[in-house]
């Protein structure tokens, strides 16, 4: 997983609710069996006519937004199926930062997975961030993890919540399986004690 | 101190490892792998010379990318997508030694039928799926939710999730149900009432009469759709109704052994004196039979109401509502009671189990579907098939013009062939209404099956309690 430390980019404004997976990368996509390669199909239905004609108003097919590498975007985020295919298409689109005011359980733990950062921020917040986005792409966005703060192209700085662990695997590119089979005495441990309890799981 | 709720006592069962800041190690009692979202995860295994720590505990069937017409055991007859993404998993349930249940075995089925059914799926148990609709799973006490790829692969490698806790909901269904209302209605009504988001967060509990009188079918289908409510997982106390239903399966314990657990099972309930971070209540008796008719989960309406209009909402809502709008073609003011349908789809992990066949066969019965109709029924599972093709219910749906599918998701994500045309509008008993779920264009109704079948006779969105 690359390491997320500070990202200065352009930022897509897409304000509508409930943006879900099927939505962020339509199941037809899902067919493969790697990781990669799934950016040209981010947004397919939205982005494409069915004949694989641009369709020029969406936001990502705007030549201010092309190189966008956060999306600032309406509530709940991501909500739907728990397709990991979603935070690739991102990632492999280039975007490193969502921020909403809020994001679906499964897809947001999928992000950091991904090193990918998801920013929950207030309604008020997230209306002033969609403002500066929708200046287009001389307005840069600064996204800094270390201080966790989100920096408006105008100097409007925000900080921003995030778990302690969540950050500290971000910031440094860490490997979850590896960290969690550095404890596998422990896991012994419980599958030894549980097999006690409860013989017939 | 106050007791602990349900979530919490499994919670505690199963936690390895607790760090500072909260993030918990919890041990996974029972995984559940299919064909679409574990290929990079097993890559991923080969890649760093990992095996699976507990194959036993491990369980895997093609359901989400499988055909549903006759001659499937045959690669020949998959798309090319298809046929590598379940040779993929054949392998990977070879190489690592997994419990699996080809195409080729009346035992296959959607993963979250397939697991009650074969029994893995018992009370007080962590299982988890790369499917969000693992919460179905929580029907039988047991907590259970969706997660990611690379969770997967954690899971695999470790038999772990690294999780922190969840807050705990509280959705209370008062006294009885009237005629006509089902289990779909219940948990429709719920996501209609709390939002796709309102239980963002939490672990929800369902509890009341009417849950109390629900079948484990039922629970199923309630529990199915806690995640279109944005919960992590939803789950239902164990009693009476759920030994009954376990007892005997292949993988339930037995003998000693099952009374064993029975013992533990009967703890599995909230204290009196749990503390409940969010209480929803509905009346039993105030849920109507109802639809969707927007592209969301939460755009449910009373099958007696009225299409909307986007004013009607407020915030961001008001801009999602009028792209629903355009998009399902729907007029604000008609009647929903006056849509008119082409195609049914009854099946999904939601209601594809036999209670859901019976139920729309009973309406089906001695009718034709209308004029120009396309129904199908796709079985939850191969022994769903067989059973009710024993109760005569295969003859009913064939007889009314329904096609008779064998097992897998089929039309509720619309992988393989199965797909709605542009514009083309279904009534389906699945459980997502998103944009271009059912294929690129589609427009999909949500309802439960007596509700599905009475569209097909009619053609057009109907209130089942006409044809009772
Ligand atoms: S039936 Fe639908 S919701 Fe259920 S597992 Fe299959 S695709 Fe997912």
């Amino acid at each position: 997983m690359d390491k997320f430390t500070k990202l200065t980019g352009i930022a897509a404004p897409m304000p509508l609710v409930n943006i879900d997976t099927d939505m962020i990368i339509p199941k037809q996509f899902l067919k493969t069996i790697k990781r990669s390669g799934l950016g040209k199909n981010l947004f397919d239905e939205m982005r494409f006519t069915q004949d694989g004609e641009e369709i020029a108003e969406f936001v990502l097919n705007q030549p201010a937004y092309r190189q966008a590498e956060i999306i600032v975007a309406g509530d709940n985020f991501g909500c739907g199926s728990s397709r990991e295919h979603a935070p690739w298409a991102l990632l492999d689109f280039g975007i490193r930062c969502v921020i909403s005011t809020s994001f679906a359980d499964i897809f947001f733990n999928n992000c950091f997975k991904n090193g990918i950062l998801p920013i929950v921020m207030p309604q008020e917040v997230v209306d002033v961030l969609m403002d500066d986005a929708r200046k287009g792409a001389n307005a840069r966005m600064t996204v800094d993890l270390e201080n966790q703060t989100v920096t408006t192209s105008d100097g409007q700085s925000f900080a921003f919540e995030v778990d302690a662990f969540r950050k500290h695997c971000l910031l440094n590119g860490l490997d979850d399986i590896g960290l969690t089979l550095e404890k596998v005495s422990a896991i012994d441990t419980f599958e030894k004690t549980a097999a006690q309890a409860r013989p017939w799981v | 101190m106050a007791g602990k709720t349900l979530y919490d006592k499994i919670w505690d069962a199963h936690v390895v490892d607790t760090q500072d800041d909260g993030t918990c190690l919890l041990y996974i009692d029972r995984h559940l792998v299919h064909e679409v979202t574990s290929p990079q995860a097993f890559e991923g295994l080969r890649m760093t010379g990992r095996k699976v720590r507990a194959p036993e505990k491990t369980i895997a069937v093609p359901d989400h990318n499988v055909p549903t017409t006759p001659g499937r055991e045959d690669p020949k007859n998959m798309t090319e997508d298809s046929a590598i993404q379940v040779a993929a998993l054949d392998k990977n349930a070879k190489d690592f030694g997994i419990n699996y249940y080809p195409v080729s075995d009346i035992r296959q089925g959607i993963v979250h039928i397939v697991g009650p059914e074969q029994g893995w799926t018992l009370p007080g148990m962590t299982v988890v799926c790369g499917d969000s609709h693992t919460a179905t799973h929580g029907a039988f006490g047991a907590l259970a939710h969706g997660i990611g790829t690379s969770e997967v692969e954690h899971v695999l490698a470790t038999q772990t999730l690294i999780q922190k806790k969840s807050k705990n909901m509280k959705v209370e269904i008062t006294g009885k149900l009237r005629p006509g209302v089902t289990a779909k209605d219940i948990t429709l009504s719920v996501i209609g009432a709390t939002g796709t988001a309102g239980g963002t967060g939490y672990v929800i509990e369902y509890c009341g009469e009417a849950i109390r009188d629900l079948s484990m079918e039922g629970r199923m289908t309630v529990c199915n759709m806690a995640i279109e409510g944005g919960a992590r997982a939803g789950l239902i106390a164990p009693d009476e109704v759920t030994f009954d239903y376990v007892k005997g399966r292949p993988h339930a314990p037995k003998g000693a052994q099952w009374e064993a657990a029975l013992t533990w099972w009967k703890t599995l309930k909230s204290d009196d004196d749990a503390h409940w971070d969010k209480v929803v209540t509905l009346k039993g008796e105030d849920i109507a039979p109802v639809v969707t008719w927007g592209t969301s989960p939460e755009d449910v309406l009373p099958i007696t109401g009225v299409v909307p209009a986007a004013g009607d909402f407020k915030g961001g809502k008001v801009e999602a509502a009028q792209r629903s709008l355009d998009y399902m073609g729907l007029k604000p003011g008609t009647p929903l009671s006056e849509i008119k349908i082409d195609t049914v789809f009854i099946g999904s992990c939601t209601n594809g189990r036999i209670e859901d066949l019976r139920a729309a066969a009973a309406i089906l019965k001695g009718k034709k579907i209308a004029p120009g109709m396309r129904a199908m029924v796709v079985p939850g599972s191969g022994l769903v098939r067989a059973q009710a093709e024993e109760e005569g219910l295969a003859e009913i749906f064939k007889e009314a013009g329904f096609e008779w599918r064998l097992a897998g998701c089929s039309m509720c994500l619309a992988m393989n062939p199965d797909q709605l045309s542009p514009g083309e509008r279904c009534a389906a008993t699945s459980n997502r209404n998103f944009e271009g779920r059912q294929g690129r264009g589609g427009r999909t109704h949500l309802m439960s099956p007596a509700m599905a079948a009475a569209a097909a006779v009619t053609g057009h969105l109907t209130d089942v309690r006409d044809l009772i």
